[in-house]
Formats: structure tokens, C-alpha cells, sequence
């Protein structure tokens, strides 16, 4: 029995990562400003099209400050696209969003430019090493998952012999296989796997997500509840079918 | 060396004190050296339920902060010799229970008595931990509902990680105990069923404590229920809970739930 689980249209939520150039600026700014602008004349467009993050972490600088600085970035036609280590009161209306939990780059990941050395030399072009093929991986769990226990694995499946409680979440980059009951969260193919599946042997749960497809428990067919269940996913639309 | 428990729930008011003074006094009434420990730094209530809320001098965090000696703190129990109450602080901030202080204390109960039974604050914070840290052994109380069962739950989730016992990669043994169960109710569906409970957490059950007025007259006049009236049927659960807590494989009986058929009764195990 194959149902599609309500005939709306469900909105796609997903998370990506993108790389984005930081710029770090030191005092004087009219000095740094200077030394941008050269950099940005001598490789032309640098900056176009190009998500680019204003890092103040280590800037003493004051409101009225910023905002004149990012009027110089607009002039440059550079957008910023997010502010990061700023206090909340250096932040107003009409700037860019704050953010956190950025990490670095390796030197190789990251473009050919040189992204803030603002050196006279030329950087080196380096063509990007194929990444190694990865080998999927699967995490097995013996134990239920607890209310408030949360499984994250990007690498591949998740299996758990035992029940995820409500309050609890499996996240996998692969598939999800419950052996007991899901009453709580399930996200299978959460970096982007529309084959990726979701398996439990008593469907309680109270929000599904395959791919970025996200489906609330009060969206599901009644019958489904208590049942053996599988869901994937098809043209964007979640399906389940009972099992056995 | 002394086992310790902890007596633990996460939600409040479903029964924690109570349950800890029941079970001490159970135990310490078979001649066991049992000391109960409060943990609620701030809003206690063990030294209530112990009658004992007078004579009540220096406590746990005087004991952690070195102002004065565990023998000085300890309030034997005028009706059990072997039953004595480490009352927590009611003015002192529960900053003050620190993790050193907290494993010193424990360690010293763990030599001189066969119990220690930490009465924990509701919450998951520290208060909360900090009784869960050292123990050998929890009680895992919970009510037939389910934002309880919800909360034990995540409880057991954290008895599991943020322990000593599991920190060293050891099993913390845990008990499910089953309070305030109310027949009629449960016979109307308005209550959680016990195999239910049971699939959610599975853990193994210890007891099954009836909702009953004895309770609550017994912390009225100040004493754990199973001393108020032993013969009363919460003060028979905990004793049968004690037994098990002490090993003996005593059936466990659903309130309400005729005896006459015992094979369902004693074939009734937890998942």
C-alpha cells in the first residue's frame, strides 16, 4: 500500500554550506581600505559575485564606524553578505546578519586568489586535487536514544537497535533504520541524498525528513501510526508504505 | 564499601523525597546503615518528610565548604538507629556543591555506610548531576504520564553519559520506579499503562507505588510512609522495592490487578 502522505506541496528546507571570502580589516581602516583597493585593481572583479564576510572579532571599532566602513565596501561593489564576531550592539537595521560557527579553510580548498594576504606577488595557481572517493559508512547503535540525545552522522546510515524516544533525534546523511519505535526525530539524506530512506519497525514519530522534504506528525496518514513503515522520497513528495 | 544511589526523575513532585525516605527507611529497618542525602540545595524538603527539620544544624554544603565535620552533620533518626539524614543547605546557594566537595563527602558515606541514597533535585543542571555523579546504582521515579516518562527518559540519557560509572565505559544499573499508579484511573485509560511505560524506557521496573492518601498523611507527621504505617499499601510496595534494590526477586503486582492470576503476574519482567 503506497500513499502519498498529504497532496500539498511541502516547502524544501535544507541545510548547505557555502565558502565565503572573509575579510578581516585592521586599524587605520583608511589604510586598509588602501591596501584593498590595490589588491582589488589588480585583479579586477575579484570581489564580484562573491560571498564575502566582514570578520570584526579582533576590531575595536564603533557603530558609526562600521557603517561607514560598509558604505566603503558598497562603493567598492563588494556585498557583504554577513558580519561575524561583532558585539550585538555594533549591529543595527539595514546591515548584514550576524554569524558564527565559521570554520577555516584549508589552503587548498579554497580558491586561486589570494583571499585576505594582500601581498605584491601573484598567487599561484593551483589546480584543485580530485577529492578521494568516500567510502560509505554506516554507525550502529545498540542502545536506545534518549530524549534529548541527538545522533548526527553525515557520513552515512544510521541503524539503532533500540527506540528513539520523543525528544530525541537520528540524523544521517544516508538512510535511518530503527529497530524499535520512533517517536521521536528521523533526517535521512541530510547533505542531500534523495535515495536515502527512512526504516522503523513502529512508526511514532513526530517529524520525518528526507533530502530537505520535512513531514510533522499531524501530516501523516493515520494508518501509518504504530505500523512498520518505510519512507522515501519521490518528486518531492515523502512516501511511505507499511512493511511486511 | 557502601552502595550509592541516586533517586532521580528529572520532572518535579512525582515523588523523589518521598521515595527516598521510604526506601532508606525500608532498608535501615532490616538493620542496614543507610544515610539519606539531600541534594536540593535551596528548596529542601528531605529533612520534612524525615522529621527531622529541627534538629537540623550544619548540613551538606557546611560539610563541602570544610566549616564543619561529617559526624557533626549526620542527624540519626529517633525511631531507626541505623537511619541517618545529611540535610542540605536551605540558605545557601547550590553553587556551592562542588564536584570535588560532593566526591569527598560521598566517598567518606561510602565507607562507613552499606547506603547512600542522594535524594536529587528536580532539573538537569547541576544540582541535578552533581547527585547523579557518583552513584552506583539509580532509581529512576517516574509518574504513569507522559511528560514524566518523557523526562526520565532524558534522565536516563544523562545517567548513561554524564556519570562517573559511565565515564569509566560501566553500566549504571537503573531501576524504574513506578509512583503514584492509580488503579481506577489506569482501569479508565487516563494513565499511561505500565507495559507502555516499560516499552518507552526499558529499564527494568523495581516497584509499583499506589496513589494513596498514606503518602501524604505520613509527610504530614513527618515520617517516611514505610514507617508511618508499615501495613499500608504505598509503605508494602516500598518494602518489596527495598527487597528487590537488595536483590531478592520478589514478583512485582499491579495495583488493582488481580492476584488470582499469578502466572501473568509473576511472568511480568521489564523489556
Amino acid at each position: 500500500m503506497t500513499k502519498v502522505l498529504t497532496d500539498a506541496r511541502s516547502i524544501r528546507i535544507k541545510g548547505r554550506s557555502f565558502l565565503a571570502v572573509v575579510l578581516s580589516p585592521d586599524l587605520p581602516l583608511d589604510d586598509w581600505l588602501a591596501r584593498l583597493d590595490d589588491l582589488a585593481s589588480r585583479s579586477a572583479g575579484f570581489f564580484l559575485g562573491r560571498p564575502v564576510v566582514l570578520d570584526v572579532t579582533d576590531l575595536e571599532i564603533c557603530k558609526t564606524d562600521l557603517k561607514e566602513l560598509l558604505a566603503a565596501f558598497v562603493e567598492r561593489n563588494v556585498a557583504i553578505m554577513g558580519i561575524e564576531g561583532a558585539r550585538p550592539s555594533l549591529l543595527g537595521p539595514g546591515m548584514p546578519p550576524a554569524l558564527k560557527g565559521g570554520k577555516p579553510v584549508s589552503g587548498d580548498a579554497v580558491a586561486k586568489e589570494p583571499i585576505i594576504e594582500i601581498r605584491n606577488m601573484p598567487a599561484e595557481t593551483q589546480p584543485a586535487e580530485p577529492e578521494p572517493r568516500q567510502v560509505l559508512q554506516s554507525l550502529v547503535i545498540r542502545e536506545p536514544i534518549r530524549s534529548g540525545q541527538s545522533v548526527i552522522f553525515p557520513e552515512g546510515d544510521v541503524t539503532v537497535i533500540g527506540s528513539v524516544a520523543s525528544g530525541a533525534e537520528v540524523i544521517a546523511g544516508g538512510s535511518v533504520h530503527i529497530y524499535g519505535t520512533l517517536r521521536g526525530r528521523a533526517m535521512a539524506g541530510s547533505i542531500g541524498n534523495i535515495n536515502a530512506r527512512i526504516f522503523c519497525r513502529k512508526m511514532e514519530a513526530e517529524l520525518l525528513a528526507i533530502d530537505g522534504v520535512y513531514k510533522m506528525a499531524e501530516d501523516m496518514a493515520p494508518g501509518l501510526r504504530g505500523k512498520s513503515v518505510q519512507l522515501w522520497l519521490e518528486n518531492d513528495t515523502i512516501m511511505a508504505e507499511t512493511l511486511i | 564499601m557502601g552502595k550509592v544511589i541516586v533517586v532521580t526523575s528529572g520532572k518535579g513532585g512525582v515523588g523523589k523525597t518521598t521515595s527516598t525516605a521510604a526506601l532508606g527507611a525500608a532498608l535501615a529497618s532490616k538493620g542496614e546503615r543507610v544515610v539519606v542525602v539531600d541534594f536540593d540545595v535551596g528548596l529542601r524538603n528531605l529533612d520534612l518528610v524525615m522529621g527531622a527539620e529541627r534538629r537540623v544544624v550544619y548540613d551538606l554544603i557546611n560539610v563541602i565548604q570544610g566549616e564543619a565535620k561529617l559526624s557533626q552533620a549526620l542527624i540519626r533518626d529517633k525511631r531507626l538507629e541505623t537511619l541517618f539524614l545529611l540535610p542540605a543547605s536551605q540558605t545557601r546557594d547550590k553553587d556551592n556543591l562542588t564536584p570535588e566537595g560532593v566526591e569527598r563527602v560521598i566517598s567518606e558515606l561510602r565507607r562507613v555506610f552499606d547506603w547512600v541514597i542522594c535524594d536529587s533535585p528536580a532539573g538537569i543542571e547541576s544540582g541535578a548531576t552533581l547527585a547523579m555523579r557518583h552513584a552506583d546504582v539509580a532509581v529512576v521515579v517516574t509518574n504513569p504520564e507522559v511528560s514524566s516518562v518523557r523526562d526520565s527518559d532524558r534522565i536516563i540519557g544523562l545517567l548513561d553519559s554524564k556519570t562517573v560509572k559511565a565515564e569509566n565505559g560501566e553500566r549504571m544499573e537503573k531501576h524504574l520506579l513506578l509512583t503514584r499508579y492509580d488503579p481506577n484511573r489506569a482501569e479508565r485509560g487516563d494513565m499511561l499503562k505500565v507495559d507502555d511505560v516499560l516499552e518507552i524506557l526499558s529499564i527494568p521496573l523495581i516497584g509499583i507505588i499506589p496513589e494513596s492518601m498514606d503518602v501524604l498523611r505520613a509527610s504530614n507527621i513527618g515520617a517516611p510512609v514505610t514507617l508511618a504505617d508499615a501495613s499500608s499499601a504505598p509503605a508494602q510496595a516500598y518494602f518489596d522495592a527495598a527487597r528487590r534494590l537488595c536483590g531478592e526477586p520478589v514478583p512485582i503486582t499491579v495495583p488493582g490487578e488481580k492476584r488470582s492470576f499469578l502466572g501473568k503476574i509473576f511472568g511480568r519482567k521489564a523489556a
